[in-house]
Formats: structure tokens, C-alpha cells, sequence
């Protein structure tokens, strides 16, 4: 039996009836077309589905969508503003912080609920903060890199 | 794939506790799902009914009072107990090993409750809980009752836990003077949960540098968190040496019971022991003669 689910998502409200068993990254693709959260392992471990609950990063795909009722979501879809790429995700580029960028959503999402609540972190600090973002290509130096040059190179407000 | 279920969202813990005592053995609570969820997914748990609790706000909490002690309600994620100010000032151990467990995300979401009713003997906060004499209030429709963390688990996934029974809250003393506590865990990949892990909490004497009380506690080496009373033994009563804790870390590793799997041998996982417990033991006695 369906179950209501109110929600926002990228500042957009949505009114939707699901199934209990759905998790949020199943409403996230499924029912509101969001593709750009990914499902990387299936087992919890890989954080490509990260997105931010509450200005908390969470994995969406073990959170029960029903818990996040009342909730407000942010994905990567919410991150660039309109035609202007985050700060981030100029510095993921400029610093070569992807390849085939599967694990890059939610490694943008991890690094964004990072800054939000440390604007200056150490290198240490950016290393245990996405120790849960797996990614098989980059080796990782360079995600730490574009996070620590965003970090160096805007002040708090814009984050 | 996850089978369907029905769901329920009860606001308080009166509400959980009738839905509990009536759907009795086909139900199962889930908090943040960070442990549940995995199983659900693979088929392994595929409950008829699921109580989800995370909604119940009471039991999110962290309260000291100078006599008696920390209390944390069952569903405070493990995120604010690694940030709590009180939790750093106090029993700093417990904002380490949250530091250590899983990862951001998880611990945004995941409840330290939900992680103890979970009962993996690789589970970090047991352990610590345990060193420091942590005890557990469970509540049902007809009272509650208190068992020590020590006395939780019984077996691989396991609790005392009875069907229509809640866990609401878990209670830790304040710390005897001169008392240090540490925890650490061996694993390949940081965060994951610990191959082999230990807790240690030594207790000095007020007025000399003889131990009163020790507790060494392994987690992933048994069945549940276990407690390595021969290896205490070679402590209490004594002026810890470096000899000394070299040989309670040997007796610990025979204490041990572990199984060989595709982390690492049984050999090497009493070897981990072995070190672990002489590396926790000797930062536990520092902090203890620094408290």
C-alpha cells in the first residue's frame, strides 16, 4: 500500500505516493528523473549516491525514501546555479578531479556538505571527510586538491 | 530487491512499544537503516511489518549530570556524538571511535542505537561502551529494565532483547578519577569495521601508580565484544609496566576465539590482538596518569 511522501527537492516540492520499501535514490531516478545520483555498488559502500538530507550528506541509497518526509533534498542537479557551475565543480574541473565521473556527483555532494560546515579544512580533515566517496579512477589527489583550491579561494558566503 | 512491507511511523516510544508487542515476531524496527538496509536489500531480512523509530525524537539526546553520568538516547546518530562538546570534554574515547566508524554519511544517518541492536562483534562503539562500564536501559508496554552493554550481545547479531522491548537509552558512569580509556582497530581500508579491535580502560590508584581496575575488551575476535578477564588479571593490583602489558596483550590473544575468513587467518588475528592490546593498554595508562 502507497504511502504519501512530501518533499523538496532542489527547491522544488513534490507530492508523491510510494511504496515503503523504496529508497530515496529509487525516487530520486525513478519517479522525479534525477539521473544524475548514481547507484555504484549496491552494498552501501561506494557513496556515488550521496546526496544532502537536510544540509546532511546521506547515502540515498539506504535511506527509506518515507523517512526523508518533510525533508529537503539537494542533489547534483541543485548544485550549479542556473548556466553558473559551484565553485566546486569548476574546481573539479580545473583539477582534473574526474574521469569517467561516475562517483563524481556524489563526490561533489560529500565535498559541498564538507565546506558548508568546515570552510577551511585541512588536508586531513578533506581526506576523512570523503573517506566515503569511493572512486576507481582519479587515485583521489586530485578531488582532494579541487576541494582544498575551492576552499583557498572563496570566502565563506559563496559556499 | 527489497520485499514489500507494511510501514509504520510512530512518533513516541508508547507507540513503537504497542506496535511492537502486537506484530510481535514478524516486525522488525528500523532506526537509520545504515546496518538493516544492507540485509533488507539482499534478500536476508524481509520483515511483514517495519517499525520505523527514527521518527521519534525523544530518544535523541545527550545529557550529563555530574553525578550520574552521560546518558544518550538510543537514536542519536553517531554524527552528533563525534561532534558533542560534552562528549570531547568528558569521555573523549567515544567522539574517537565515532571518528573511526563508517563514514560521514553514515554517520549522519545511523543511530547508535541502531548499531548496538545490530550486534556485530565488529561494531565499534560495544567495546568502548563496555570499557567504560556502560549499561543499556531496554523498555517494554509492562516497564524497563537495565543490562550492562557487557551482557548485550549473546551471540553473531544477537541481543537480549525480547520481542515488544525497546532499546531507549545508553548510560555511561562518569570515570573513576585517574581513569584513561582508548580504542583503536586494525583494517585494511580506513574506516572499515576493525578485522580485529580493542578497547582498553585503566584505572590508578588515587594516591600511588597502582592499577585498581582494568578492562580490555575485543571486538571482531569472538562472537560478541568480549572481555579479556585473563589479561585484566595480569593488571589490576599492579604497577603497569611496558613487561606487563607486552604479557597481558600475550594472555589476551589466547583469551581470543577468532575465525579464520577472508580478512585474515585466525593466527594473524591473534597476533593483532596481541599488539593491539599492549599499543591501547599503554595510551589508556597515559591518559589515566594525565586525567
Amino acid at each position: 500500500m502507497k504511502k504519501e511522501l512530501k518533499l523538496t527537492v532542489n527547491g522544488e516540492p513534490y507530492e508523491l505516493w510510494v511504496k515503503p520499501r523504496t529508497l530515496l535514490v529509487e525516487v530520486l531516478r525513478n519517479e522525479l528523473g534525477l539521473t544524475g545520483t548514481k547507484r555504484g555498488c549496491d552494498s552501501s559502500s561506494c557513496g556515488a549516491c550521496t546526496v544532502l538530507l537536510d544540509g546532511k550528506a546521506v547515502k540515498s541509497c539506504s535511506v527509506l525514501a518515507l523517512q526523508t518526509n518533510g525533508g529537503d533534498v539537494v542533489t547534483i542537479e541543485g548544485l550549479a546555479d542556473g548556466p553558473n557551475l559551484h565553485p566546486l565543480q569548476e574546481a573539479f574541473i580545473d583539477h582534473w578531479a574526474f574521469q569517467c565521473g561516475f562517483c563524481t556527483p556524489g563526490q561533489l555532494m560529500s565535498a559541498k556538505a564538507l565546506l558548508d560546515e568546515n570552510p577551511n579544512p585541512t588536508r586531513e580533515e578533506v581526506e576523512m571527510a570523503m573517506n566515503g566517496n569511493l572512486c576507481r579512477c582519479t587515485g583521489y589527489n586530485m578531488i582532494v586538491e579541487a576541494i582544498l583550491a575551492t576552499a583557498q579561494k572563496l570566502p565563506e558566503e559563496a559556499k | 530487491m527489497i520485499r514489500d512491507f507494511e510501514y509504520f511511523a510512530p512518533k513516541t516510544v508508547e507507540e513503537a512499544l504497542t506496535l511492537l508487542s502486537q506484530y510481535n515476531e514478524e516486525s522488525k524496527v528500523i532506526a537509520g537503516g545504515q546496518s538493516l538496509l544492507v540485509l533488507m536489500r539482499q534478500g536476508l531480512v524481509s520483515p511483514k511489518y517495519l517499525i520505523d523509530i527514527k521518527g521519534i525524537s525523544a530518544l535523541d539526546f545527550i545529557n550529563l549530570d555530574k553525578n550520574e553520568g552521560l546518558r544518550i538516547g538510543a537514536l542519536t546518530p553517531h554524527r552528533a556524538i563525534e561532534k558533542s562538546p560534552v562528549i570531547r570534554n568528558g569521555f573523549a574515547v567515544l567522539s574517537e571511535m565515532e571518528l573511526k566508524l563508517a563514514s560521514v554519511q553514515t554517520r549522519n544517518w545511523g543511530t547508535i542505537g541502531g548499531n548496538l541492536c545490530h550486534a556485530d562483534p565488529a561494531g565499534d562503539p560495544a567495546p568502548v561502551l563496555i570499557a567504560l562500564n556502560g549499561k543499556l536501559k531496554i523498555a517494554s508496554l509492562s516497564g524497563e529494565r537495565t543490562v550492562a552493554v557487557e551482557d548485550f550481545s549473546t551471540d553473531y547479531f544477537e541481543t537480549v532483547l525480547r520481542h515488544g522491548e525497546l532499546l531507549t537509552e545508553i548510560q555511561v558512569p562518569n570515570p573513576p578519577p585517574r581513569t584513561g580509556t582508548a580504542y583503536t582497530k586494525f583494517n585494511i581500508i580506513e574506516n572499515d569495521m576493525g578485522i580485529a579491535s580493542t578497547a582498553v580502560s585503566i584505572t590508578l590508584n588515587p594516591k600511588n601508580e597502582t592499577c585498581n581496575d582494568a578492562r580490555i575488551v575485543l571486538g571482531a575476535v569472538s562472537s560478541v565484544p568480549m572481555r579479556a578477564k585473563e589479561a585484566e588479571k595480569v593488571l589490576v593490583g599492579k604497577e603497569i609496566s611496558d613487561a606487563l602489558l607486552v604479557k597481558a596483550g600475550q594472555i589476551a590473544s589466547e583469551e581470543t576465539e577468532p575465525i579464520t575468513d577472508v580478512l585474515a587467518s585466525e593466527e594473524y588475528k591473534r597476533e593483532l590482538v596481541r599488539v593491539l592490546v599492549k599499543r591501547v593498554g599503554r595510551e589508556a595508562l597515559d591518559r589515566a596518569r594525565r586525567a
